[in-house]
């Protein structure tokens, strides 16, 4: 095969289309995509919704932060200010950062990880996307018709005896969506337990598999007891049972233990396949094994685990026993080591690897430097007598945005930018890519570091307004809106890119990076049955070979054999991946 | 307990206006160091490693690296082993936090949609402001007439939660004159950044011109009006010695054990006043008929507070003699002999049950 002969013209016709089949020229038409069974559809299905609620979630931010950026409550009434920032709560807690990583690249990636042609329950998988609709839309209904006051913990009982907005509806919704992450669950746990290509062992599996599946057991153990909660909130504010309210012999306290008890391990839900993300970028971008494949594979296991037993650590000063807030922090230092494994097997693998600075590989290595600042707050935050002093003010919502912002968000973006080629079959623009990460790394910073000085300081968290004496807290509040301002821009820019890229992009090759995974062996976009042969795994994970080896499975494999109708040859050298690089 | 460390204002650091403010300031600095120690070596491995092996050649092939498990046990067991360390000192000031001492000046405390309210023991009533003499260690007993609330006072690094249907507390010693912020910290509806105020921290001379100011009957004083304008004095004596009448005597009672009409006993204290006036039925004591009705709202949370003063007034009314000795300041040097003080009934009571 000539060199000459570049990704471009392999990949598309005259008119500019994938000359081969794939999942996304396979059908065409609205019905092809809304009744789709196709993991992969539905995955874009998940990132078309997902980022709709992203952006308005983001757009609900810019209020709150353009609202603090002068100390009186000059641009909206309180009441207002707090319907945004619990309606920025409930929109990226509940229908971005739980959904993102598993429903779009759990859903894409695992049956291409593990050599499957699909979901093991295709059709509950669409259903798990209907609901999620279902949830979203009532929810965005409620918050359309007037919204609600109570934050995203929603508190009793504040929430069932006092507030006059639209709780039931919104609770409505979640409570729904509830379900669309139980399915989800479900769906990865059985398909990783039944449909692994032979040869595919469970120390095999990419750790984002790994990392997927201690989600999934989250999403069956945890997610029951918010849908419970929920349901008892409405309960209580419509028939008034009595279950919380200390009048009729129930407990306010109560509902704070069932609300942690789900809303950490949650933490977790949006933290753990962000991590196993970074597992496959490092490996990747450094072209080594990960440094202690089973400590990582069973740090998630055990983060998964212990993350139940740690919900305490939101109460330290909620009137809950001194001593059951001993056996909580001791916990909280338990659940911190298996976090902190990861960091050092990460960093070890960079050690004499060979590492190149994609935007994929920025965005892991500044999901390790967030995510240290991120963990390390915590801490500060699981020390009993410290957190008596920083609960509940910027401290928190600083400590907790560098987890979920600079994690998670880190994390999704990096899997977003390393799988588009897979995805799409196009290439984004590298050095747009890598300029966009930039601006977001030091956008979020500057946006949400002030606000552990903040915190410390002793401003309150959830005040629309705060003292103008302390010309150093709006200082501090300044420099906050103008970082979101410039994290917003940075945000946008993968926005507009990535939809460039779909009509305008490089024609991607099967394994543009290259990397190892099985999703790797497949052309880009895949077809929409995955693999045109089921593969037989033969090699460990992340065992790199000279590039000559690397090659797609399936027709047109070899030199030899010519490619099949609807089929390119991808062969890999070093020649097409320098060219596609540049 | 004095802060072995030197008194350094670190900066983005509130005030230091109690006791507690060194010492969880200290913690914080040893949280900070570590915190940087980390970051700083996590961070300067990651750019060494990026810059020093970055990928020279498309087709570089670097050697895989099996784990190792003594990295995996080191890089385990020394965090755990700094992570123990904190959490014992944050233990340690969390102890310190929560456990207020015997002997202590009480304020209540009540919040209320957007407001908190503070009632010293002599009458003088606040609202959104609290005066404290400087010195004096302070306990708060709070509750809420509404939603969940939290007192939060960055100066002192304090900071409890107010819950419906049950009493928290907090304590604190100012130890520097001035004032303080004083903020809500529960989300607690439309004007929850508006609930709060200021902690005044006043010399002791000062705080009694102040509380001489205020004019107004002492807690229990009013408490005994409310007692008299609802009738409990029909069931309830409030004298030592003569029959019961359909209640218990209350005189003597509080910081003594109540035997229950189920075996149980339990120690009467300003819980157990709240439920049997609330919730009369709840823990009914010994040989009595359940026939007091519920004050459930009938009386404010500040009522209760009052009534629990006055019932709290009858128990040192009887030991120390029955002077009526509520009234007057209370300041550092004259807080061991308050009145109102839960010293001596609960000592005389741990006595009497460590001799049988």
């Amino acid at each position: 095969m000539s060199t000459a002969i570049t990704t471009e013209e392999r990949a598309q016709d005259w008119r500019g289309r994938f000359r081969h089949t794939n999942y996304l020229n396979a059908d065409y038409g609205i019905k092809s995509w809304l009744l789709t069974k196709d993991h992969k559809r539905i995955a874009l299905l998940y990132l078309i919704t997902v980022t709709f609620f992203f952006f308005l979630g983001g757009a609900y931010a810019v209020a709150i932060r353009l609202e603090l950026m002068t100390p009186l409550g000059d641009l909206m009434q309180s009441h207002t200010y707090n319907k945004v920032f619990t309606h920025h709560g409930i929109l990226m807690v509940f229908f971005f950062l739980i959904p993102s990583i598993p429903a779009i690249l759990g859903n894409f990636l695992i049956p291409l990880m593990i050599g499957a042609k699909d979901l093991a329950f295709p059709r509950i998988n669409l259903l798990s996307w209907y609901i999620y609709m279902l949830g979203g839309g009532i929810t965005f209904w409620a918050l359309l018709i007037g919204g609600v006051d109570t934050g995203w913990t929603f508190y009793v009982p504040y929430s069932t005896h006092f507030s006059n907005t639209y709780v039931v509806a919104a609770g409505l919704g979640i409570f729904i969506n509830g379900f669309s992450s139980i399915l989800t669950g479900l769906n990865f746990i059985v398909t990783i337990h039944t449909m692994r290509a032979p040869g595919m062992t469970w120390f095999r599996l990419p750790l984002f598999i790994w990392a997927n599946y201690a989600t999934s057991l989250i999403f069956i153990l945890g997610t029951p007891v918010i849908a419970i909660t929920i349901l008892l909130i409405a309960l209580e504010r419509v028939a008034r049972v009595g279950i919380f309210d200390p009048a009729l012999g129930g407990d306010p306290v109560l509902f704070q233990h069932l609300f942690w008890f789900y809303s950490h391990p949650a933490v977790y839900i949006m933290l753990l396949p962000s991590m196993g993300v970074i597992s496959e970028l490092i490996a990747t971008f450094s072209r080594k094994n990960i440094f202690g494949y089973t400590f990582v594979a069973f740090s998630s296991i055990a983060i998964a685990v212990f993350g139940f037993l740690v919900w305490g650590h939101h109460m330290f000063t909620s009137s809950q026993s001194v001593y059951a807030g001993l056996i909580f922090s001791v916990i909280s230092y338990a659940v911190a080591i298996p976090s902190a494994v990861k960091v050092f097997n990460w960093t070890a693998t960079l050690y004499k690897g060979s590492i190149s600075w994609d935007t994929p590989m920025l965005y892991a290595l500044f999901f390790i430097g967030l995510f240290l600042i991120g963990g390390m707050t915590g801490l500060f935050l699981a020390a009993l007598g410290l957190d008596i002093h920083v609960h509940d003010t910027y401290f928190v919502v600083a400590h907790f945005h560098y987890i979920m912002v600079g994690g998670a968000l880190m994390g999704y973006m990096g899997g977003l930018h390393y799988w588009w080629p897979k995805i799409t079959g196009r290439m984004y623009p590298e050095v747009w890519g890598r300029f966009a990460a930039l601006v977001i790394f030091v956008g979020f910073n500057l946006t949400f570091f002030p606000q552990f000085l903040l915190g410390y300081m002793g401003m309150p968290r959830r005040y629309h307004a705060y003292p103008v004496d302390e010309p150093l807290w709006q200082v501090l509040h300044v420099m906050s809106t103008a970082g979101a301002s410039v994290l917003g821009l940075g945000l946008l820019i993968p926005g507009i890119y990535f939809i460039w890229s779909m009509r305008y992009g490089r024609f991607a090759p099967a394994n543009p990076w290259p990397a190892t995974g099985l999703e790797w062996r497949t052309p880009s976009p895949p077809p929409t049955e995955n693999f045109a042969v089921t593969p037989i795994v033969t090699w460990e994970a992340y065992e790199f070979r000279p590039i000559e080896e690397m090659v797609v499975e399936g027709p047109g494999e070899t030199p030899d054999q010519p490619a099949a109708p609807g089929h390119p040859t991808q062969r890999i050298t070093p020649d097409t991946i320098k060219h596609d690089k540049e | 307990m004095q802060l072995p460390l030197p008194q350094i204002r670190v900066p983005f650091t509130p005030e230091q206006a109690s006791t507690f403010a060194g010492e969880v300031d200290a913690l914080y600095l040893y949280l900070v160091a570590i915190t940087i120690f980390f970051s700083l070596t996590i961070t300067t491995l990651i750019i060494y490693f990026a810059i020093r092996y970055r990928r020279r050649d498309p087709g570089e092939l670097p050697r895989p690296r099996a784990g190792s498990l003594p990295l995996e046990v080191m890089w385990s067991v020394i965090p755990l082993m700094i992570a123990m360390t904190i959490f014992v000192w944050g233990a340690s000031v969390y102890f310190r936090l929560y456990r207020a001492p015997q002997e202590a000046m009480e304020i209540y405390v009540v919040g209320k949609q957007w407001m908190w309210k503070f009632q010293h023991t002599t009458g003088q009533r606040e609202i959104n402001e609290l005066h404290v003499p400087l010195g004096a260690r302070i306990k708060l007993t709070m509750t809420t007439e509404d939603v969940i609330h939290s007192l939060y006072v960055p100066a002192f690094r304090v900071k409890t939660d107010v819950v419906p249907g049950k009493y928290t507390q907090m304590w604190f010693e100012p130890t520097k004159a001035g004032r303080y912020y004083l903020f809500c910290a529960e989300y607690c509806g439309t004007n929850h950044s508006g609930m709060g105020g200021y902690v005044y921290v006043m010399e002791p001379t000062e705080f009694q011109t102040w509380l001489a100011g205020g004019g107004s009957e002492s807690a229990a004083a009013q408490g005994g009006k409310v007692f008299q304008e609802r009738g409990c004095a029909s069931c309830h004596r409030v004298e030592l010695g003569g029959p019961a009448g359909r209640g218990p005597v209350l005189a003597g009672l509080f910081g003594e054990k109540q035997t229950l009409q189920n075996g149980e006993s339990v120690t009467v204290d300003e819980a157990y006043i709240r439920e049997s006036i609330l919730n009369p039925q709840a823990k009914l004591a010994a040989g009595f008929q359940p026939i007091m009705p519920t004050y459930q709202g009938q009386v404010s949370e500040e009522q209760v507070l009052q009534l629990i003063a006055y019932i709290r007034s009858l128990s040192t009314e009887t030991q120390s003699g029955g002077a009526g000795t509520v009234t007057g300041g209370v300041s550092p040097t004259t807080q061991r002999s308050n009145p109102l003080a839960p010293t001596a009934p609960r000592g005389a009571n741990a006595n009497t049950n460590a001799n049988p």
